[in-house]
């Protein structure tokens, strides 16, 4: 290291594995994980989400969970929070629909309307 | 490719770790593989977070839960409740008045704290650089060496107005300018971590939650001042605050962040560590750089002062881990940042390490000038129980107690300095009603009789004499004239002692009789301790209207001073009693009274023993 634009890379580096603990987020997906969520494949949902996130290294992307939303008969859900935009829910999801999120609503910021089944609080 | 999406910080702070913190990390290890869930889940030990008491603690993120008093058997819980479903575990969390605090940054603790030299403790992996460099770390070290003189460096600190947080609240710039244009072909920089008052543990914490702070702290003051050379001087009892600060000084190394030429400024620095052996003296300068020298720990007269010849003769700089915690800030966010914090006169926070009969011990860092009832109240919770507050003792054996008239005090150098206690490094003894004040003062008494190094007489000699009188005043023995012999005494010793220890000795015996003096009277003319604590002045005794004659008591007396029967009832024999509480906590209902002042026989017997001996020295 000899240059404060080396250190910069560095930091820039770890950042991205503490992101977890706060920073710069942009939209944070937050998947039901209540019973009914879980029975109705959300654990797989959350596992394609990160693995999509790390495979298209989109580091201002967070994923959390919360329990049961109440919308049992559309598990598993997800909320897609972002920054001074209304929150968008997705109902009925799978790791291909997921796919299709990641790509059309994270990287292109289009709402896929087909899966939505809410939009604002 | 990482499926994490948890980040779970344990405290492993000492107090968090002898709570158990460790067996919980093993546990949850344990129960994230049985769930195949190890891949989802960070978990980080980081230094203390603070609140000691509800220890083992802990943090998970995104969501910033808060757990307390986290035991092995609840990991089951939390990993399959929060970690896999999301659903985290509402009766570990903190609940006060029937609110739940779920998320750290609304628990009442941290409310009023503003965090600068702890900023990171609890937050990163001490042992991990990168979290440090993530969090911003060695850009202050970066842009010093790159963009400022040493003179720049200097003048920073000035406008900053940081004043050494060891306790005497030296302006840190003078010292820096003093080494900065004292011209030598070799000068040292050491920081002083030989923190040894009783129920302090600010600088212990700060090395082992961020010890890279303290390094590039101490960096930026080599830079400034022209030394090429640091010790770390760390009391022997702090194996692990040495580990990590050890790790971090090898991991700087590697980076290059340390070593020859460091950011291409023609700038060298090593460091390395120094234990001390448990003296308290040697957390005074000259008496600690003696002993870095391989000399006894001995002070010696100021001047010269270090800045001038120190260490191996060499212009020194020695400097408190909490000041070095405080500098890489202050070069990232601006001394004006830092000084619209605190007073005018001392800006800035301070750490505090809060402990004794209050709700929330544990380590905290308020802005200059805060009240002392809002850290004690607001910040510490307040006392424990019903018990009314009483005084604190800031400073340790060097300060002063203050009571109830002073909590609207704000917390700062002159202010306490002015009512007779002062800032000292920042251990906070918070005390109720039912201590005895002779008793606190004779106890930080025998702790500085037993730390003098007996260089010089008022100190080695004077502190014993202001003992064997607190000692027969509160063993009944007490004379008219002690109270003045006392502060003549304290006084003198003050005044003529060859360095801080001896200088400030006396500060808790000079305080409590000023606010407390009434209670001393009472100990030498009554011989009687109101609270009951000094043994030789309380006595106790069987109530017999209440006693069922069980003989418990006497059962489980070792000096067998208890005889009754079931008719008679019992009775303690006053003058064999060793006053052990033992038939006071056996007790099925409560009929043992503990009540102040000597047992008329304990007198009687006193009397004709002093005749006996009379009557000895006189054949």
């Amino acid at each position: 290291m000899k240059t404060l634009a080396d250190l910069k890379k560095i930091r820039e580096k770890a950042q991205e594995d503490m992101k977890l603990r706060g920073g710069n987020v942009r939209i944070k997906i937050v998947v039901g994980m209540g019973t009914s969520g879980i029975a109705m494949g959300a654990r797989e949902v959350m596992k394609t989400f990160l693995e999509e996130i790390a495979a298209r290294n989109l580091s201002d992307v967070l994923v959390t969970q919360t329990g049961e939303k109440g919308l049992s008969s559309m598990e598993p859900v997800v909320d897609l929070i972002e920054e001074g935009k209304p929150k968008v829910t997705y109902g009925n999801m799978n790791p291909d629909k997921v796919k299709k999120v990641v790509v059309e609503h994270i990287v292109n910021g289009r709402v896929v309307s087909d899966y939505a089944v809410a939009t604002g609080d | 490719m990482s499926l994490k999406h948890i980040d779970l910080l344990i405290c492993c702070g000492s107090g968090c770790i002898s709570a158990g913190a460790l067996k919980i990390k093993e546990r949850f290890h344990e129960v994230l593989k049985k769930h195949h869930a190890t891949n989802e889940v960070n978990i980080i030990e980081t230094g203390c977070m603070g609140p000691c008491d509800f220890g083992p603690v802990m943090v998970i993120y995104p969501e910033g839960i808060f757990y307390k008093h986290v035991t092995p058997d609840d990991v089951e819980e939390i990993v399959s409740e929060h970690f896999i479903k999301g659903r985290p575990v509402t009766r570990l969390m903190l609940q006060e008045e029937e609110k739940t605090f779920a998320v750290k940054q609304d628990v009442p603790f941290y409310q009023k704290q503003i965090k600068v030299a702890l900023e990171n403790c609890g937050y990163i992996n001490p042992e991990s650089l990168d979290e440090y460099i993530a969090t911003g770390g060695y850009e202050a070290l970066g842009t010093v060496l790159t963009q400022k003189t040493p003179q720049d460096v200097v003048d920073e600190m000035k406008a900053s107005g940081l004043r050494g947080r060891g306790g005497g609240g030296f302006p840190t710039y003078i010292k820096w300018q003093m080494v900065h244009d004292n011209k030598a072909d070799q000068k040292y920089i050491i920081c002083n971590a030989d923190e040894g008052d009783p129920g302090a543990f600010m600088d212990r914490s700060l090395l082992e939650g961020d010890p890279h702070r303290i390094l590039e702290g101490m960096m930026i003051g080599a830079y400034a001042m022209g030394a090429s050379e640091g010790f770390f001087y760390i009391r022997a009892e702090y194996p692990l605050a040495i580990k990590r600060i050890k790790m971090a000084i090898a991991q700087a190394k590697d980076m290059g962040l340390m070593g020859e030429n460091i950011f291409d400024s023609g700038f060298s620095f090593d460091a390395e560590v120094r234990t001390g052996a448990g003296a308290f003296v040697c957390g005074e300068e000259t008496a600690l750089i003696h002993s870095i020298e391989g000399e006894r720990g001995n002070p010696t007269p100021k001047p010269p002062y270090p800045a001038l010849q120190g260490l191996w003769g060499k212009p020194t700089v020695v400097n408190n881990v909490e000041t070095f915690g405080n500098i890489p800030t202050i070069f990232r966010k601006g001394a004006k940042w830092f000084s619209s914090m605190g007073t005018e006169k001392s800006p800035g926070t301070k750490v505090f390490a809060l402990t004794g009969d209050i709700k929330n011990t544990g380590l905290v860092e308020v802005p200059m000038g805060t009240t002392l009832r809002e850290l004690i109240f607001d910040v510490g919770g307040g006392m424990i129980g019903d018990h009314k507050f009483k005084a604190v003792q800031l400073g340790g054996p060097s300060g002063g107690c203050l009571t109830v008239e002073h909590l609207d005090t704000g917390v700062d150098y002159e202010s306490l300095k002015e009512r007779g206690s002062m800032m000292g490094s920042g251990g906070v003894i918070v005390m109720n009603e039912e201590k005895c004040m002779v008793n606190v003062a004779k106890f930080f008494m025998d702790f500085c009789v037993e730390e003098s190094c007996g260089k010089c007489s008022p100190c080695r000699i004077g502190l014993k004499q202001m003992l064997a009188i607190l000692d027969r005043i509160t063993s009944g023995y007490g004379r008219e004239g002690d109270i003045e012999e006392l502060q003549r005494l304290g006084e003198s010793i003050s005044k003529l002692s060859l360095c801080g220890l001896g200088q400030t000795a006396p500060n808790p015996v000079l305080s409590t009789i000023r606010y407390f003096r009434d209670e001393y009277e009472a100990h030498i003319r009554d011989r009687s301790c109101s609270t009951k604590v000094c043994k030789d002045l309380m006595h106790f005794q069987i109530d017999k209207d209440k006693c069922i004659g069980c003989s418990l008591c006497a059962r489980n007396c070792p000096a067998h001073c208890i005889t009754g029967s079931r008719e008679e009832k019992y009775l303690i024999h006053q003058v064999e009693c060793i006053k052990c509480g033992n038939c006071f906590d056996v007790c099925p209902v409560k009929a043992i009274d503990k009540v102040p002042g000597i047992h008329p026989d304990t007198v009687a017997h006193r009397a004709e023993l002093s005749k006996a001996v009379n009557h000895y020295e006189d054949l």
